[in-house]
């Protein structure tokens, strides 16, 4: 048990930093997003004009720097990338776009559930059984190839860029797009959703937490390591919300969610998938990306890239349910997610 | 003797190279990684299968050395 006790401890940390933000201000079970704070940031840089959800996210400046920071002090700062940059890139896309169509990333998935969200238990399922593709790849060699040593500039590019940005949007606002109304008109006062960021980014960095892992580490090798995490995180935010009286058990009337079943299902499917090609969930690669891998820069660039085309484009779904376009992206996410898979069955010595 | 070099592999590949060099050779599996993660995946898998694990630095990676 003491080996998993820094898992659990993140995963309870993230939840508790969930639940504050939302209380000071985020979205309802938005506490931390990746994929919904990458739109907003691609609505900010008015790479997407849907107007209610355009805000630089300083969850996400936290997250990096927090990684960047932590991983530095530890010497586990490692520029290094190569991996197939542009397949990254794309993976990326795809992840963003079925996480789009079921409206949050896994961390959020988990986040609805631990609010009484049932329509998020859908999209486990889903995202479970992306994860089974995924994992079904890796048993056959999957491989993105390595990635080789870069230079210290390669691997702190995004996380200063971003930081760049963010400084941007304190000194020039008017440079950027705010929403007024909606989703990305909710948030916490800047400084507590950068402070909630470099917390979870410093501890998700220690920890390795990663929503995909869990599930595929427990069905490749029956190691539960990080599944504890995500249970930690959970069992946090259910009693949290309960504490709170804010769990509403059902499917009807979540805050940002649609009872589409199918879509929910199929939408995180997509997401478990790609997340499993990746190496890991979005938040996963938002802390590798601080930790210098550029290849997780790479695909953290893909997900702003993905984002700004769900919303440009209208993919993404809103509460009414998905959308025709979205439906259709997420047939074309799948076939591009295998080509993916059977083009990289390339590992040496695996089983098959 | 078996090596296995993960340099510059993403999870979970370092621990399922490992796992075949196991079958191959369950005695004496050497593994060559470049991140800490792969180190503690690694070491984690092995010793939950009754290995000893012994680690060395090597330049700006790690050699990880399991026997039983």
């Amino acid at each position: 048990m003491k080996k998993h006790l820094p898992v659990i401890l993140t995963g309870a940390t993230i939840g508790v930093v969930a639940l504050a933000l939302v209380a000071f201000g985020n979205p309802a079970n938005m506490g931390f997003c990746i994929a919904c704070f990458l739109r907003d940031i691609a609505g900010s840089l008015k790479l997407q004009s849907a107007a209610p959800v355009q805000y630089f996210r300083p969850e996400i400046v936290g997250l990096l720097l927090g990684a960047l920071v932590i991983s530095l002090l530890k010497r586990e700062f490692k520029p290094r990338g190569g991996s197939s940059p542009v397949t990254r890139f794309i993976l990326g896309m795809v992840v963003v776009m079925g996480a789009l169509v079921f409206l949050g990333c896994p961390l959020r998935m988990l986040l609805r559930l631990g609010g009484g969200d049932l329509n998020a238990l859908v999209g486990l399922v889903g995202f479970a059984a992306g994860v089974g593709l995924g994992v079904l790849a890796l048993n056959r060699g999957f491989s993105l190839k390595r990635a080789y040593a870069q230079t210290a500039l390669e691997g702190a590019a995004l996380p200063s860029l971003t930081a760049v940005l963010f400084l941007l949007t304190l000194i020039a606002p008017t440079l950027f797009a705010f929403s007024t109304d909606g989703p990305g008109a909710k948030h916490a006062a800047i400084w507590i959703s950068l402070a909630g960021g470099l917390i979870v980014g410093g501890m998700a960095q220690r920890s390795r937490f990663c929503m995909a892992g869990g599930i595929r580490d427990g069905m490749i090798f029956k190691d539960f390591h990080l599944l504890w995490g995500s249970l930690s995180l959970l069992v946090v935010v259910v009693v949290g919300n309960l504490l709170m009286g804010k769990f509403k058990l059902g499917f009807a009337d979540q805050p940002i969610a649609h009872t589409d079943g199918l879509w929910n299902f199929l939408g995180m499917a997509l997401v478990g998938w790609g997340s499993v090609l990746l190496g890991g969930c979005p938040l996963r690669q938002t802390i590798l990306a601080g930790e210098g891998n550029s290849d997780s820069a790479i695909t953290l660039i893909g997900m702003v890239a993905g984002a700004a085309v769900s919303h440009n484009f209208g993919l993404a779904s809103s509460a009414s349910g998905a959308t025709l376009n979205g439906k259709i992206a997420v047939g074309v996410g799948a076939l591009i997610l295998l080509a993916v898979t059977l083009i990289n069955m390339n590992r040496k010595g695996a089983n098959a | 003797m078996k090596t296995v070099d993960a340099r510059g592999c993403a999870c979970p590949e370092p621990v399922m190279m490992t796992r075949e060099a196991m079958n191959e050779d369950p005695s004496h599996i050497e593994v060559l990684v470049s991140e800490t993660c792969a180190v503690e995946n690694i070491t984690r898998f092995a010793s939950h299968f009754g290995y000893a694990i012994q680690s060395k630095p090597e330049g700006e990676d790690t050699r990880l050395i399991l026997t039983k």
